[in-house]
């Protein structure tokens, strides 16, 4: 059973081919990351599957509904975060996740705030101003209102960008535990090589708005015959070698 | 929970997230008082001049305190409309709002909401103040006065719509259109002066603003004509038709704002 299903799916701006003609699926309870370069059309892709970009053409099915006709009855099952997309920055931190609970129909809200300060050790700052946070307890936030929802599937654009090593490491932590409670699946946009071997089963290689690989990161990483999913993806990116020639 | 009730829950969450906004800023409430009732009051004492001065004014000397009253209804009307977008847009939250359950019409719909509290808060102390100030209640206009608030609240809604459009489509550069576009229509609208006064090639124009049907009534009440029915009447089918339009014309570049992946990437 595939919690994302891409068929064929292209996205032109203008005379410019984001991304072009690509198919992939992602299982469900599975973390799967988006890797390439800048400019490669990983967020472009993350936001066709949740329906914030319309494909030029194809298809995308997200938890067995189609993302063209039937997108509201699928988002109060997902959830987003994006270091780059912020929260009302005058709201404090309590009132941007009573605000975000509403919207997203959360029984007993105060409760899951609540049980969210907990786990995300947002207690000494809920009743600021978002605005007045360190980029860490952003990041915090930001993750407390994409769980709010207890989604069943988690979609992050680069989730640890900006963060100390001590906060990206508690980070991985968290979503790695929140996969093991849930089944939840998660799909991640990162450049953070070291994060995506520790976290991912399943990794899409895109360059130039193509698929050019994919596999676990074992996986890859035996084929193109390196130690490491960062020499993999620099290979790829400088055409170092074909996965082709690394299989032979 | 059914449709309805989510749907109601999620615009009122809307609502909460902006009322949280004034709540948290007494200046902003000030602001919104500050300027109706500043308006108010120059035009009060020149209306008081002008009543000892001209036989035409003098037979109804609120005329020109109840117009700017009036006017300011509609021009917060837009206001509160755009400035609710406008804050979505400083604050770099239209992509979290896109992909929340929140549809695109239940956006307009807690946008118009909160312009009717805004109106309320900013226009209601002017009307208030000029009670003791000019022993002018705007209240005495009676039920005719709701008929009018709602139909200028309707165009003022309808022209916010139409800036917060302009707005998702060519971005915060065009922010000053939610202050200034609403006084190209002034002219027009009869704020001050009957319609025929205008030059008879510009009146077709008039007539086709539901404003115009609003002061043009006004004035016949306060001038002891009476309510005009027709006039209401044609206020409300005009501002049905322009509602109507502006609230498919944001769906629509909401629509290609998806299409050009704007709501991603909205802010200065």
């Amino acid at each position: 059973m595939s919690a994302i299903q891409v068929r064929s799916v292209s996205k032109a701006f203008g005379s410019v081919l984001a991304v072009d003609d690509i198919s992939f699926s992602v299982a469900t309870g599975s973390t799967t990351a988006l890797l390439g370069g800048n400019g490669a059309g990983k967020t472009t892709t993350l936001s066709m599957v949740l329906g914030l970009l319309i494909p030029s053409s194809g298809a995308v099915t997200v938890l067995g509904e189609d993302m063209a006709r039937h997108r509201y009855r699928v988002l109060p099952r997902l959830n987003f975060s994006s270091p780059y997309v912020e929260l009302p920055l005058r709201l404090t931190v309590r009132q941007n996740l009573t605000v975000y609970g509403h919207l997203y129909g959360v029984d007993d809200l105060k409760g899951r705030i609540a049980q969210l300060s907990e786990e995300l050790e947002l207690a000494d700052f809920i009743d600021r101003p978002a605005g007045k946070l360190s980029a860490g307890q952003k990041t915090r936030v930001g993750l407390a209102k994409a769980l709010l929802n207890q989604p069943e599937l988690l979609l992050l654009d680069e989730p640890t960008a900006s963060l100390d090593p001590d906060t990206a490491d508690w980070v991985r932590g968290y979503f790695q535990d929140y996969r093991a409670r849930t089944g939840a699946t998660i799909v991640l946009a990162s450049h953070n090589m070291t994060e995506v071997e520790r976290m991912c089963d399943h990794v899409l290689i895109m360059k130039q708005g193509r698929i050019v690989d994919q596999g676990s990161p074992t996986d890859l990483i035996g084929r193109f015959g390196r130690d490491t999913l960062e020499e993999v993806f620099l290979d790829i990116a400088r055409n170092r070698r074909h996965p082709a020639e690394a299989v032979s | 929970m059914n449709a309805l009730s989510l749907s109601f829950r999620r615009i009122a969450a809307m609502c909460l997230r902006h009322l949280y906004i004034l709540k948290g800023s007494w200046p902003r409430l000030l602001e919104m008082a500050y300027w109706p009732a500043i308006n108010m009051v120059v035009w009060g004492f020149t209306s008081q001049f002008f009543a000892s001065n001209s036989s035409w004014v003098a037979q109804a000397a609120g005329i020109l305190i109840g117009a700017v009253i009036l006017w300011d209804v509609m021009f917060r009307g837009n206001l509160g409309v755009a400035l609710c977008f406008l804050e979505e847009m400083w604050s770099r939250n239209l992509g979290h709002l896109a992909v929340s359950p929140l549809r695109p019409w239940e956006l307009v719909a807690s946008m118009l909401c909160m312009s009717l509290i805004r109106t309320v808060i900013g226009v209601l102390p002017a009307a208030l103040l000029a009670i003791p100030l000019y022993h002018y209640s705007i209240f005495d206009l009676g039920l005719p006065l709701l008929a009018f608030w709602a139909s200028l609240m309707i165009s003022g809604w309808a022209i916010g719509l139409g800036v917060s459009a302009l707005v998702l489509r060519f971005g915060l550069g065009a922010e000053s259109l939610a202050w200034v576009l609403i006084f190209a229509i002034a002219p027009l609208a009869g704020i001050y002066y009957p319609i025929a006064t205008l030059p008879g090639w510009l009146q077709p124009l008039a007539w086709a603003l539901p404003p115009a049907h609003v002061f043009e009534g006004m004035r016949s009440v306060m001038l002891g004509h009476g309510f005009r029915g027709d006039l209401l009447a044609s206020a409300l089918a005009l501002n049905a038709l322009y509602l109507a339009g502006g609230v498919a014309v944001f769906l629509r570049v909401w629509h290609g704002a998806r299409m050009r992946g704007a709501l991603l990437n909205v802010g200065e």
